[in-house]
């Protein structure tokens, strides 16, 4: 019996794997020490967990345990990154590139530095959402000290050539950081080969709780180092102090022990019905896939219906948990700043909506979906203006639009 | 954001959607709004030449749900009302029946200007001076 409403926003979160939910639950209420306490059972037993959990983590990501920093999510992480790279390597430089299309964890981040004394290059991505590489690589300065990339944008599923940027970091002397949020543990990420010295990931988009997350930070070749934000106890090798959160962290690991081994099925099962789903979409008239198709993560997918407006079509799928470019939460609409940064009208990117299956998405609720976002587009377009224009032959930008 | 029942039923089951002949003389249209800003309305009237009574009422709208109630609720109101009627809807009227919040009031506002330009346009082309100076809410 399908359950209602369907819940297809997994790039915004992930219901907890009941297996990461029972590994978790003895450390709450049993093994509830500080996993600092040097001097008892309670605490040793913590310690334990969390170096437990540590391996887990590292071996998703083919990274040595000493090199995860545990923080509260992905967006300490960003902020620790960017923000202790910035502070630590003051005396190379204070030049940082990233992308329009990053998360706010990211350029809000770089918007703080700028008061700061930084010079952050934001760089802007082809109509496909990827980075070209040569346009990276001119944008490098002899003051450039970081570049921080994402790995699998968050609304187009976008995946960006890591390995080669890794390469030309590495190449240019320059420390190299991915949000890796959307993509670890859904697509083979390797620090090693893709050569990151940074990367931020969190528990809760891949099936684990939310409030844990994880920096890498590089030991060897370079030994990267990053200026803690929060002053305490120098927790995490003095990068982040602060308790460990132990349940969590133990979750954390249960979950990327999973995703490293169902990865490859999993992969391929959501790939197929992301797939079948796209297909039927995009067959509705007017319809586009925002991002490249090629390089994507295999659960996103980012379609706009022209002729219909986002907010009336979030409503008439309400059955459905899905996101949508626009956010009309006030008279002047917002569109996606990553759906502009694409080259798309307001008009494209206010009638977008995002889906994200997940581990416990079934054939069944893609059916469903195929079925009410066609109904609802049918239905909208019926009594949109826009569209009767546009089946006229009338073209819309002729049209002396009254603003308002 | 939670939508009150009426703009659900309006959204579900829209009065009025459709489209008037609008080379015809007694036909006043109405297109307001822009699609860079999500919201587009099209409504229209048609004028009864002998009684000057609003016998018809259409509309179609591109916008979110507020809008597309806001629009279905003026066409309702508009039928069998006569010109002089129809001005004095004031958006503040549709705000109340339908219980938008504040941040869906330009939607209410937009019905109303849609109602004005539509009015203005079967006077203009009657021959008869615009006699509604557009209302200006911002």
């Amino acid at each position: 019996m399908l359950k209602l409403p369907v819940y297809l926003d997994n790039n915004s979160t992930t219901q907890v794997d009941p297996r990461v939910f029972d590994t978790m639950t003895p450390y709450f209420l049993e093994v509830y020490g500080n996993a600092a306490s040097k001097s008892h059972s309670f605490g040793w037993a913590g310690e334990e967990a969390v170096d437990y959990a540590r391996c887990q983590i590292a071996s998703l990501i083919g990274a040595n345990e000493k090199e995860i920093i545990f923080t509260s999510g992905a967006t300490e992480s960003n902020n620790l990154a960017i923000k202790g790279v910035f502070e630590m390597y003051a005396s190379k430089g204070n030049h940082i590139i990233t992308l329009t299309t990053e998360h706010k964890a990211i350029l809000d981040t770089c918007k703080h530095l700028e008061k700061s004394g930084a010079e952050i290059s934001y760089l802007s991505v082809a109509e496909d959402g990827l980075i070209s590489l040569e346009t990276l690589e001119a944008a490098i300065k002899p003051t450039t000290i970081l570049i921080s990339i994402m790995f699998g944008n968050n609304e187009l599923g976008v995946v960006q050539p890591i390995a080669e940027i890794g390469a030309m970091c590495k190449k240019h002397g320059v420390l190299f950081h991915s949000d890796a949020t959307q993509a670890v543990g859904k697509i083979p990420v390797d620090v090693l080969t893709d050569g990151i010295d940074l990367m931020s990931f969190t528990a809760h988009k891949m099936y684990g709780p939310k409030g844990v997350g994880a920096l890498y930070v590089r030991r060897k070749n370079p030994r990267v180092k990053v200026t803690a934000q929060m002053d305490g106890g120098g927790h995490e090798r003095g990068m982040r102090s602060g308790t460990l959160n132990v349940p969590g962290i133990v979750g954390f690991g249960k979950a990327c022990e999973i995703a490293r081994l169902e990865m490859a099925d999993e992969y391929l099962r959501l790939k197929k019905m992301r797939d079948r789903l796209e297909a039927a979409l995009l067959s509705i008239e007017e319809s586009y896939l925002n991002g490249s198709n090629e390089h994507r993560l295999p659960h996103t997918s980012n379609i706009s219906f022209k002729y219909v407006e986002g907010e009336g079509l979030m409503m008439g799928v309400k059955d459905i948990a899905v996101s949508s470019g626009s956010a009309c939460t006030s008279a002047s609409l917002e569109p996606s700043y990553v759906l502009k940064s694409l080259g798309l009208d307001d008009e494209l990117a206010h009638s977008s909506l995002r889906f994200g299956l997940g581990r416990f998405t079934t054939e069944e609720e893609i059916d469903f979906t195929i079925k009410t976002v066609k109904e609802a587009v049918f239905k909208l377009r019926e009594m949109s203006p826009l569209w009767e224009m546009f089946k006229d032959g009338i073209d819309l930008k002729s049209i002396q639009w009254s603003e308002h | 954001m939670a939508y009150s029942e009426k703009v659900i039923d309006h959204y579900t089951n829209p009065r009025n959607i459709g489209t008037l002949d609008k080379s015809q003389k007694t036909v006043g249209t109405g297109l307001v709004g822009a699609p860079e800003c999500g919201d587009v309305m099209r409504l229209q009237i048609m004028v009864n030449e002998e009684t000057g009574i609003i016998q018809d009422a259409k509309f179609k709208t591109f916008g979110c749900g507020s809008a597309i109630a806001s629009s279905s609720l003026a066409t309702e109101w508009l039928k069998g009302k006569s010109i002089n009627e129809a001005l004095t809807i004031d958006n503040m009227d549709i705000v109340e029946e339908l219980a938008l919040p504040p941040v869906k009031i330009h939607c209410s506002v937009l019905a109303e200007d849609a109602i004005r330009s539509a009015i203005n346009d079967y006077r203009s082309k009657n021959g008869l001076e615009p006699l509604v100076s557009e209302k200006t809410h911002y």
